[in-house]
């Protein structure tokens, strides 16, 4: 058949693994019409820890958030264990990175965690006492129980970072996204963060990490992304994670594709 | 109304001189996300006016002009140590100082001793008085009030010429510019007295709300039609020139082409309404930014709307050369146009793409005897085709050759980057695959032929 | 001459307008001037009691309508929308313009209908303005304000010249006009006020979420859009049925100064909210009975004064976030420094000299860089509480002195420590970062200081003897 380079778009469409926690098929996306995620084709194994990695710039964090709909896509489709997001919406957690909100902002450490069960509350009703102690029981996971009342900007940057982390917590999710959780938190609330999560990797949940300290990848993942506007390589971190990749993703070989989006982003005009 | 020049003339002159000293630094304010403070300033010097009146017991201009300067700059420090030692957030602080000066300028003027405080009404606050200076112009003397206007023009441009190219590194980047030397704090304090300077000559001439429109509304136009900071100025200069001209004809003779009429009834006749002058202005460079925002060529609204739809119609009309392409490459040289409108979609832009192609000499239509319009390549077309062809599988090329993806993940990709790859994105593209004759899949990538390209 | 007679025909409305605005700004105790020779103390008790049915309406109206503007005014002011407020407050002018050109008379329901909708269409504009490229959400504020107000302006110079006079009743709504409040006002005033508390009230938990963290809530699922308009359709019906009280320029006062002030006193959005709600409450009654009792003191304006002295009196005065709170914290601080500083000096001198050892305050004094008067007032505070005795030429350590200075000197020494292990700082800066911080050390952190380090609770060496020397 002549037309045999052209596929029909409508049987792709649902080109997903069911029994992934995170399918991506065909994902861009743009910001000002400038592709800043090319095509990413992505399903994550379920119960793994997972490491997204690449340079300044990469798209590391528009991933998660295009997955979230937080950012729209230009194309391609997200599934969370085979459905949309609004329907998985109860069994993903997201923790956003640390400098997106104000912390000036008049609230308790408790009264931050207990945001994660409004999604259980109906509208217009208050905060339960069950909400509070279980907003409670998940910052004593992070070891932060004592904090509880304490404001949140008299709290440190880790412990800021722990406060989200238990948010996300006591969602009670199957898959968590979390975007940049070890940016500018100290030693000591890394190695907590690491242990919580792998605590929770063995609890069979799927957590993916925007992370962007090469060093650490080998010891914490044991899945990685090399992201870079595309997926440079995706899989377990002891064969994907090679000197080989890691100079395909961090080296300057992708000018073409900067430039390509920069013809893009000027609507093709020449 | 009756136009008379020696009245008119005045008005304009003093609207044009007020409205291009606003728009002159408010180009700073507009970059430097301060626009709001002409707002609060040419609110809260109202008790500064009203402390140098009772002080001095008179309306003289300098004494005013004084008081309502410092009040300007107080009101731009007094913002900046609630931000910073009350940790309230910029605008609110704004909020919260120049409502409470301006409030305390109300009280002020209704407990100020002396019976004719009615002079310091905070209409002429609002709406300045723009008659008065006609009337003072009135039989060949100069008016004061553009005495001032032209002394703070050239003093507005003066500050400009000169600290040109620091007011931009500030606008642009403050703690670049305070690591160069440049101190941006003493610029910001500079910029906020040009701001209360301008803000109150203006004020007896044309009121803190044409202030306020002329320090913000020329300049955002301006930079939506103006890449450069030079060029940004010149425009903003024009559309405050605009719209103070087009304020006051619109104002004088605006309501009467409508067909309103006074009815006072102390006057006999009827004649047609004037509106206020400087309220006109206002709305006249509101109409300009509007006209900006819908068509501005590279940000406005429908110059966005053609491009897409000029985009949407050549990767239309790309798709269709591909098509008939790929059929002469599998030796089908003739294509139904209904197959062709079947695959690339029934609508009128398909049709207009079609017809454009067939126009520019692209594409040859001929009738079969079946009755049905056939499609083929002409020779440029062909040529073109080429090109788009030659971009989808050079991309699929790279792709495979950089990223891991599996071969049929290539297609997709390809096929949206076609329309965009540029015969220089091209050439990279051949260097960079090494064996760039076939793609993926096996089909040869089409040989470059740049002999009879003459269009895109 | 024609032109003298036009002159006429201008400087005519000229004259209404100063006429109208003059009373546009009429007080409460302006009209009860005329009513009653009464001494001031009997005004002040009337004022208070409530007697006068005006005094009474203007009275509660405004009261209830701070405190609908203070809590409603928190969520904007947390939300960063504060400015918002007036840019559709100054946007409401054209539709309270329009409604009195369309009906023909002033009829208050219809003119505040038309000034929501004209409102809604402002914040509506900034909205989409800030959509558009290089338009920043400051510039598109102050656009719609300036704009929508010229325009209103425009139909009130037209309607000022259709000659029916009551075009100065529709000046009262841009400088507010409290004393003409009537009965029916204050009810649609209560009524809004009641609606903007129940709604707060149900809502709390979802306007909290969309204040903190926008993107996390739409994460969640929650329509940020929906929540959104439903908190700025409630700033909108404050704003309008405020106007007529405070008028336009000044409303968004009692939606910004309000909340600020309250964020000053607490860190519970709950508690902030409700001392928002009573700062606006005590500001509207204060500011109305002022008016009420002093001649020639326009109502609006006063109110704003009293949120504005609240605010003020909030920033320097609150214990946690006020001026005051701070620099009495920073002196103590400083002085503690001071303090800590001499003892170590002391103690690092008993260190290599011996226990008891005399000091000339001369050779102390050049150790740190302390002015002279600075000197003299740290000695004297260490005489004072007992920590060293001196002559003024020389001193030394007493026993309670060096128990602390000892204490200090540890502190010093294993927060040096830490730094030196953890931190990878050269031993040779060592000193200046464990200056800055060894001085806010609380004891709980010096114990896990101490386990981390394990040292036992002796004074650990200096790092600058043992390694590589000062």
């Amino acid at each position: 058949m002549i037309l045999n380079e052209r596929r029909d778009v409508t049987a792709v469409a649902d080109d997903h693994n069911a029994s992934s926690p995170l399918s991506i098929h065909d994902m861009t996306v743009a910001y000002h019409r400038r592709p800043v995620l090319w095509d990413i084709d992505y399903a994550a194994p379920e119960g793994s820890l997972i490491g997204i990695v690449g340079p300044n710039g990469a798209g590391k964090s528009t991933m998660i958030k295009a997955c979230l709909d937080l950012v729209p896509r230009a194309s391609g489709s997200v599934r969370f264990h085979g459905g949309t997001y609004r329907a998985q919406r109860r069994s993903v957690g997201y923790v956003p990175q640390r400098e997106s909100v104000d912390w000036d902002f008049p609230a308790s450490a408790l009264d931050v965690v207990a945001m994660g069960c409004y999604g259980r509350i109906p509208w217009c009703w208050p905060v339960r006492r069950k909400d509070r102690e279980a907003a409670r029981e998940a910052l004593d996971r992070v070891g932060m129980v004592d904090y509880a009342d304490r404001q949140i900007s008299k709290l440190s940057g880790g412990q800021q970072q722990r406060v989200f982390l238990a948010r996300a917590l006591v969602q009670d999710a199957r898959t968590y996204l979390m975007d940049e959780p070890f940016a500018g938190v100290d030693a000591a609330t890394e190695a907590a963060i690491v242990t919580l999560l792998r605590t929770l990797r063995d609890g069979g949940k799927t957590v993916l990490v925007v992370h962007h300290d090469l060093q650490t990848v080998p010891e914490y993942f044991d899945h990685v992304v090399l992201l870079n506007m595309r997926i440079v390589a995706a899989g377990a971190t002891a064969e994907v994670f090679t000197p080989e990749n890691l100079q395909k993703t961090y080296g300057g070989r992708l000018t073409l594709l900067d430039k390509a989006a920069h013809v893009m982003a000027s609507g093709g005009r020449r | 109304m009756v136009w008379e020049w020696s009245i008119d003339g005045w008005i304009l002159l003093a609207g044009v001189l007020s409205a291009c000293s606003c728009a002159l630094v408010g180009n700073f304010l507009v970059l430097r996300k301060l626009s709001l403070m002409g707002d609060a300033i040419s609110h809260a010097v109202l008790p500064g006016l009203v402390i140098a009146f009772i002080v001095t017991n008179s309306r003289a201009s300098l004494p005013m002009f004084v008081g309502a300067v410092i009040v300007g700059v107080l009101t731009a420090f007094l913002t900046q140590v609630i931000t910073r030692h009350g940790k309230v957030e910029h605008g609110a602080a704004m909020g919260v100082v120049f409502s409470i000066l301006f409030a305390f300028g109300l009280v002020l003027i209704r407990r100020a001793p002396g019976a004719d405080h009615v002079d310091l009404d905070p209409e002429c606050v609002l709406l300045g008085n723009m008659m008065q200076i006609g009337m003072a112009g009135f039989g060949g003397m100069f008016p004061t009030a553009i005495t001032n206007l032209l002394i703070v023009m050239a003093a507005n441009i003066l500050f400009v010429g000169l600290f040109y190219k620091e007011l931009r590194i500030c606008a642009f980047d403050p703690e670049l510019a305070t690591s160069l030397g440049i101190p941006a704090s003493v610029m910001h304090y500079a910029l906020m007295v040009m701001v209360a300077i301008t803000t109150i000559a203006s004020f007896e001439a044309v009121g803190s709300i044409l202030v306020i429109a002329m320090l913000i509304v020329p300049a955002v136009t301006a930079h939506l039609l103006a890449d450069r900071l030079g060029a940004m100025i010149f425009l903003s200069l024009i559309a405050a020139a605009v719209s103070a001209v087009m304020g006051h004809v619109l104002a004088m003779f605006g309501p009467g082409w409508l067909g309103m009429k006074t009815t006072v009834a102390s006057l006999a006749e009827t004649s047609p309404m004037t509106a206020e002058t400087s309220a006109m202005m206002a709305v006249v460079a509101g109409a300009l930014l509007l006209a900006a925002v819908l068509f501005s060529p590279e940000h406005g609204l429908l110059g966005r709307a053609y491009h897409r739809f000029a985009l949407a119609t050549r990767i239309v009309g790309q798709d269709v050369l591909g098509w008939l392409y790929r059929g002469q490459e599998a030796g089908k040289h003739v294509m139904m146009r209904t197959e062709v409108i079947r695959v690339i979609g029934r609508s009128w832009q398909s049709r207009w793409a079609l017809r454009r192609l067939q126009h520019q000499g692209l594409l040859d239509v001929e009738t079969h005897e079946s009755g049905e319009a056939g499609l083929r390549l002409t020779q440029r077309g062909r040529i073109q085709a080429e090109r788009v062809v030659g971009s989808h599988r050079l991309w699929e090329s790279y792709m495979s050759e950089h990223f891991d993806l599996a071969d049929d993940h290539l297609h997709e990709p390809a096929n949206r980057m076609e329309h965009f790859i540029t015969p220089e994105l091209q050439d990279e593209l051949r260097r960079d695959v090494p064996d760039a004759t076939r793609d993926p899949h096996g089909k040869p990538v089409p040989p470059l032929n740049d002999s009879l390209l003459d269009d895109s | 001459m024609l032109r003298i007679l036009h002159m006429r025909r201008v400087l005519f409305p000229a004259v209404v307008l100063f006429i109208g605005a003059g009373e546009a700004l009429g007080d409460v105790g302006g009209a009860m001037d005329g009513i009653l020779e009464i001494t001031t103390w009997g005004k002040i008790w009337r004022a208070l009691t409530l007697v006068d049915h005006t005094t009474r309406v203007v009275v509660i109206g405004t009261t209830v309508l701070g405190a609908a503007a203070g809590v409603v005014g928190t969520f904007a002011y947390l939300r960063k929308r504060a400015m918002l407020g007036d840019a559709l407050s100054h946007a409401t002018l054209p539709g309270i313009a329009l409604a009195f050109v369309i009906l023909g008379e002033k009829r208050l329901g219809w003119m505040t209908v038309g000034a929501a909708v004209t409102g809604v269409l402002g914040v509506l504009a900034v909205l989409g303005l800030r959509r558009v490229p290089r338009v920043k959400e400051d510039a598109a504020i102050g656009i719609v304000l300036s704009v929508f107000f010229g325009a209103g302006l425009v139909l009130m110079s037209l309607i000022q010249q259709m000659g029916s006079g009551e075009e100065a009743g529709l000046r009262s709504f841009i400088y507010g006009k409290a004393a003409a409040m009537l009965t029916n006002d204050a009810w649609l005033i209560g009524v809004s006020a009641g609606v903007v508390l129940v709604c707060c009230v149900l809502l709390f938990k979802e306007f909290r979420l969309i204040c903190f963290d926008q993107s996390y809530a739409s994460s969640q699922g929650w329509p940020v859009g929906l929540i959104d308009l439903l908190m700025m359709g409630l700033v909108v019906l404050t704003t309008v049925v405020g106007l007529q009280a405070v008028g336009m320029i000044l409303v968004v006062a009692l939606l910004i100064v309000p909340a600020a002030a309250a964020r000053f006193w607490t860190d519970r959005l709950g508690r902030m909210t409700v001392a928002a709600g009573v700062f606006g409450a005590l500001s509207g009654w204060l500011g109305s009975t002022i008016s009420a009792v002093l001649p020639r003191m326009p109502t609006g304006a006063v109110i704003v004064l009293c949120t504005g002295v609240l605010f003020l009196m909030s920033m320097i005065l609150s214990p946690h976030r006020g001026v005051l709170a701070g620099l009495i914290r920073r002196m103590r601080l400083a002085r503690r420094v001071a303090d800590q500083h001499l003892l170590r000096a002391l103690a690092e001198i008993e260190e290599s000299r011996g226990e008891g050892t005399r000091v000339e305050e001369s050779e102390l004094w050049k150790m740190r860089s302390w002015s002279a008067a600075g000197f003299s007032r740290v000695m004297g505070r260490g005489q004072r509480r007992g920590w060293i005795d001196g002559d003024g030429r020389q001193c030394r350590l007493t026993a309670t002195g060096r128990t602390l200075a000892k204490r200090v000197l540890t502190n010093h020494r294993l927060w040096e420590l830490y730094l030196i292990r953890y931190a990878d700082i050269a031993p040779s800066h060592v000193d200046r970062d464990a200056d800055e911080i060894e001085h806010i050390l609380s004891e709980g952190l010096v114990q896990e200081l101490r386990q981390a380090l394990a040292e036992e609770t002796t004074i650990p060496p200096s790092p600058h003897v043992a390694g590589v020397g000062i």
